[in-house]
């Protein structure tokens, strides 16, 4: 018999290390599916009472669909105001030190918008409440008298300043460094000969920028906001401290308007039986949310793949 | 179309390194004239220095003048995006824009600087480019379909099609075939060959026997050594250049001997 010289050896040496990292990165890979999952079964179980009970016993006595959705609206629209804010300044401050700034000042930069990420969330819902509130009402009061008959800047304005545009503004500061953090990393890997090619063409720097920067870090600007929105969408301490709460109304500019997390964070040190519950399921709402925003995100870039270079 | 290219005296400089020394030599309009030499000896950052790319990479500046049908390159108030469109780029690896179809690849430099071009026109000027990119008949039914997605040399000849697309003056090429197969490389001489017709190129390329292939004139690039200033040592006509040099140090690379 002739034994296959191929056969021996490379089975044995050399074979643990490649066994050993594939394990480790299913395993991973399975325990981030399984929080996941834990989570959502989590709030389910605990959030079933809500849907369960006389529609009279939830808060404000009219359903849980009534009670959730000015909340729901209002976390939206925290949120939007947030990424409307902090995409196109985050973008800008990351094409700055990527391609614009020279070198001394891009690393230091860089790192100061790092650090804006490892501020703790009340250390800004303080700064918001405390500084930013008051900086804002005469501000407020100019947008009620001139611009009043858009609903958004219905009068008359809060004279706390505490409002939903105040609350929108100070998320967009905390969102503000991981969209500049992950796009500028992206904007950095683009990719030299792209940019020669722009240049050679006869392309001005923004040119270069909208021809081969943009268009390659695209995907990434589209994930960098999604993470942004997250924690816009999740964020508690900051909007608890800076949000006068109430009813859902139009206005940006007057007190009112709630959100999803802070409502949570407010009530539920006190609640209890059925209120816990609701409180459980406005978060379960809030993980959909979360979850319908990241896979249209998903959809978005998957719709562009075929042009994203990767082929 | 095809205008002359005259250096004087050029130095050239990364920051303090100064990488090329002295440069001086007459491009002929509609002729094909190329680089050669070892590796590391400036022809490539020489080359560079002809649309001002060079300038791309921090510190890269120059001494000396470059005179397209005599105006200096590097004169005062000269903007290097104008020089850029005038002097086009061909680079080492083929490099469409991944996230343009092969028609916009086309149209990319022709949009540039806010300049509009109408639907018919457009689609004038792409059969043009990719015609004379010998390129028409392989792409014309997908001309929407991502540039990526073609071969190489495919892709090479695209990016001379985007290049001949905004009708420069003059047609740098660096290493234009290095990346690609032998087939690919005849058709990219082939398309030098007729792009002689109605531009002047220059091609930078470690192949010697395509320096004699395509080119009428040679220039012959050495160093002394590392950390030394490339330096242009011969300039002639390409059968010259290859039969009968007049610099040992030419006959030695040229035949093989070193390099």
């Amino acid at each position: 018999m002739t034994t296959n010289a191929l056969t021996s050896k490379s089975s044995t040496s050399g074979r643990a290390g490649d066994k050993i990292f594939s394990g480790a990165a299913l395993g991973a890979g399975v325990l981030i599916l399984i929080t996941l999952f834990a989570v959502a079964v989590f709030l389910l179980i605990q959030a079933l009472p809500t849907f369960m009970a006389d529609p009279a016993d939830i808060s404000g006595g009219a359903g849980f669909l009534s009670y959730i959705w000015p909340i729901v609206v209002g976390t939206v629209i925290a949120a939007a105001i947030a990424l409307l804010i902090a995409t196109p300044v985050g973008l800008g401050v990351a094409l700055f030190i990527s391609h614009f700034a020279p070198r001394r000042i891009a690393g230091p930069l860089g790192y100061v918008i790092d650090l804006l990420a490892a501020i703790p969330s009340v250390i800004y819902g303080a700064w918001g409440y405390m500084v930013l509130a008051p900086a804002l009402v005469p501000g407020y009061d100019w947008l009620a008298r001139n611009l009043g008959f858009i609903p958004i800047f219905e009068g008359p304005a809060s004279q706390t300043g505490k409002t939903m545009l105040t609350a929108g503004i100070v998320l967009a500061v905390m969102v503000l460094p991981i969209i500049t953090s992950l796009s500028r990393e992206i904007f950095l890997q683009t990719p030299k000969l792209h940019e020669e090619a722009a240049l050679a063409l006869g392309a001005t720097r923004w040119e270069m920028i909208t021809t081969a920067v943009l268009p390659f870090a695209r995907p990434g600007i589209i994930s960098a906001t999604m993470l942004g929105l997250g924690r816009a969408l999740g964020e508690t301490m900051a909007v608890a401290l800076v949000l006068s709460t109430g009813n859902l109304i139009p206005s940006l500019i007057k007190s009112g308007n709630q959100t999803i997390a802070a409502e949570i964070a407010l009530n539920f040190p006190e609640a209890f039986g059925l209120r816990l519950a609701e409180l459980i399921a406005a978060g379960l709402v809030l993980f959909l949310i979360t979850l319908v925003v990241n896979m249209i995100a998903r959809a978005i870039i998957a719709r562009h793949k075929e042009f994203s270079g990767a082929n | 179309m095809a205008k002359r290219i005259d250096v004087n005296d050029l130095n050239v400089y990364y920051s303090k390194f100064r990488a090329v020394e002295g440069v001086s030599i007459n491009i002929e309009p509609k002729s094909v004239t190329a680089f050669i030499g070892p590796s590391g000896c400036g022809k490539s950052t020489f080359l560079r220095t002809l649309n001002r790319m060079h300038e791309v990479i921090p510190g890269g500046r120059v001494e000396g003048e470059v005179l397209l049908d005599g105006d200096n390159l590097y004169g005062p108030g000269v903007d290097p995006v104008t020089v850029r469109s005038q002097i086009g780029m061909v680079f080492q690896r083929p490099n469409p824009f991944p996230t343009m179809s092969i028609k916009d690849n086309v149209l990319a430099g022709v949009k540039l600087n806010g300049k509009k071009i109408s639907k018919s026109d457009a689609d004038a000027l792409v059969e043009k480019s990719l015609r004379g990119a010998n390129l028409w008949n392989e792409v014309k039914d997908r001309l929407d379909k991502p540039g990526s997605g073609l071969s190489g040399g495919q892709q090479q000849r695209l990016c001379i099609a985007r290049t001949i697309a905004v009708k420069p003056d003059v047609i740098l090429m660096d290493e234009p075939c290095s990346a690609l197969d032998p087939i690919s490389t005849l058709a990219i001489e082939d398309l030098i060959n007729e792009l002689k017709n109605d531009y002047t190129v220059v091609i930078v390329t470690h192949n010697m026997q395509q320096a004699a292939r395509v080119s009428d004139r040679t220039a012959f690039f050495n160093i002394a050594g590392t950390g030394k200033p490339g330096k242009l040592i011969e300039f002639n006509d390409t059968a010259t250049i290859f039969s009968n040099p007049e610099q040992k140090a030419t006959e030695d690379y040229v035949s093989g001997r070193f390099g």
